[in-house]
């Protein structure tokens, strides 16, 4: 029943976004339409396998460091996605695939140097101390990119200011290819982590004496769920809330396992994101709203009650 | 080779890194089928690191661990979870659980990485928590269950995992009189009718003094005694481990230690 449910909203969601957008197409005239077929089409599979990957990248996650209140740029990839776009922004470097190749490298920076600082002592990630590295590297970032922006001329600083907000205007099928055939290997092995997952959220020591290798299972899940972040902020920008809500959501309705949680992440994070994209779209055209706004002001209401319910049980 | 002799750790030495002395020296604890052997000892004298090292979570510096005619460091994670159950001393509980998920959690070292859980798994957990009598729990979210019901659904997650050998560090650490008694008779009942080797690590004197087959009393790392109770627990090597006068009185048979008061009341 909740799965149908869920199945549903997600075929409603991906409907209303190839039917839905500033020009008018008759129904009728749909799958012949080039503004559907080269437009609408690749912009809604974009919208719903970034904002699947962005609820099972969250999910994880959150299993890894044991916190309910962890979200896919907890670890500073944001941070690191931001000021690679913004660098390229403003140093005029063009091309289709420049901004996406940057944002993805200044993830992969970002990434690298919270792992390191994670491992403490040489052998153990330290969720703490993930924690911990991920805001210190993101707010360091940003505080790059913000200089960045502030001495950039005024193109340069609207540019990169949408893309802080994430957009997916940018969506084209080479782009949804791209993300088809690179985001299947980390959603896989995050998947194959879920029953692990289940048991590490009783603390390492019991996780392991249950059959779990805790140090595999963790670089495991921290390098697919930060590559799986870093393709989504390279192709998006930084759309907030999805990987926090969704999973946060999920675990309501469907408990606490991840071998159910991982796919209703990604089918509620792709539903999310398409409905997001389709308001962004639609609300004030022929004008766009980036996405990260729509999401955070439908996200941050829908948190605030459910922090409100956490906190009361 | 005794096929019943499941683990046998001998002239173990730890140090933790950065400590200034060695955690255990010279230490060995062997654990047979049907046998009940209870590890004592004060605080900080070494009990839990000496169950890290039996299982292979720590490399002993010194002398080594056999789990099942194996290095407890040869076999990996999932082997050895097949072989050993352990209810820790603490857990965490991030996402709330109901009874039955949380004892399925015994049955990962059996599942396969995509595989769903098969009957064979079902039936085990079901023997695991009528085994701890704990059947009537298994709809109950565990932040509803008493202390005590607690313990026995841990135990029943250890037994799902259908181990040879069960471990237990504290598990009756804040229990009241009667589910204490309640946990030490469940050990005591699977070592004599479910023929498991059962290694207890526990502050109690005098249960384990009548309950156990064998205790190893340890002291600040190294071993202060190992043997039958009557034969360890005499009442100069109690007096001296945990540093306080005690008199050893017999209960049908077994050594109960009686701590004394420095100043007798008038």
């Amino acid at each position: 029943m909740k799965w149908a449910g869920l199945t549903a909203l997600a075929v409603l969601a991906f409907g209303l976004a190839v039917l839905l957008g500033p020009a008018h197409v008759p129904v009728a005239d749909l799958w012949r339409s080039p503004i559907v077929r080269d437009l609408r089409l690749p912009r809604a599979v974009l919208a719903f396998l970034v904002g699947g990957s962005l609820g099972v990248a969250g999910a994880s996650l959150q299993a890894l460091v044991r916190n309910p209140l962890a979200d896919p740029y907890l670890l500073g990839l944001s941070g690191g996605a931001s000021l690679g776009a913004v660098a390229a922004i403003a140093l005029h470097v063009t091309g289709p695939w420049a901004l996406p190749l940057a944002a993805f490298l200044g993830a992969l920076v970002a990434m690298g140097l919270v792992y390191r600082l994670g491992l403490v002592g040489g052998a153990e990630l330290d969720p703490r101390v993930l924690v911990l590295a991920g805001v210190a590297v993101g707010a360091f970032a940003a505080a790059i990119s913000t200089a960045i922006v502030s001495l950039s001329e005024a193109t340069a600083l609207r540019n990169a200011f949408l893309w802080l907000w994430g957009g997916l205007s940018g969506a084209n099928w080479e782009t949804v290819l791209v993300l088809c055939l690179y985001a299947p290997l980390p959603l896989a092995v995050l998947y194959a982590a879920a029953r692990p997952l289940d048991l590490l959220a009783l603390g390492e020591e019991p996780a392991g004496y249950l059959g779990v290798d805790v140090r595999a299972l963790k670089r495991w899940v921290y390098v697919a769920a930060s590559l799986l972040t870093a393709a989504a902020v390279a192709v998006s920008g930084v759309i907030g809330f999805v990987g926090l809500i969704v999973p946060h959501i999920g675990r309501l309705v469907w408990g606490h396992r991840h071998r159910a949680l991982l796919p209703v992440a990604f089918l509620g994070g792709g539903t999310l994101l398409s409905l997001a994209d389709t308001v962004a779209r639609v609300a004030v055209a022929p004008r766009e709203l980036p996405v990260g706004i729509v999401t955070a002001l439908v996200g941050v209401p829908v948190f605030a009650l459910l922090l409100r319910r956490w906190t009361r049980t | 080779m005794d096929p019943d002799l499941i683990l046998a750790a001998q002239g173990v030495r730890y140090r933790y890194p950065g400590a200034g002395g060695d955690a255990l020296a010279g230490v060995s604890l062997t654990a047979r089928r049907g046998e009940l052997v209870a590890v004592l000892g004060p605080n900080g004298s070494g009990k839990t690191t000496l169950l890290r090292v039996a299982l292979g979570a720590l490399v002993p510096a010194a002398g080594n661990a056999v789990v099942s005619g194996r290095p407890a460091t040869a076999w990996t994670r999932r082997e050895l979870a097949r072989l050993v159950g352990v209810v820790p001393q603490r857990e965490e509980t991030v996402f709330p659980q109901r009874v039955r998920e949380a004892v399925l959690l015994g049955r990962y070292p059996h599942l396969s990485m995509f595989g769903a859980e098969r009957p064979v798994d079902h039936e085990a957990v079901n023997r695991a928590l009528a085994q701890c009598d704990a059947a009537h729990l298994e709809t109950r979210w565990l932040s509803t269950l008493s202390g005590g019901e607690h313990q026995r659904v841990r135990v029943a997650r250890a037994l799902a995992q259908e181990p040879v050998l069960l471990v237990l560090d504290e598990p009756t650490m804040s229990l009241d009189l009667r589910h204490e008694m309640e946990l030490f008779e469940l050990v005591r009942g699977l070592a004599d009718r479910s023929r498991l080797a059962v290694v207890l690590v526990t502050h109690h004197v005098n249960l384990a003094a009548r309950f156990a087959d064998r205790v190893l009393l340890l002291d600040a790392g190294r071993p202060a005694g190992e043997g039958t109770p009557g034969a360890v627990l005499t009442r100069e090597t109690v007096e001296r481990v945990f540093a306080w006068p005690v008199a050893i009185e017999t209960y049908q048979g077994a050594p109960q230690m009686i701590p004394l008061r420095r100043r007798p009341p008038v």
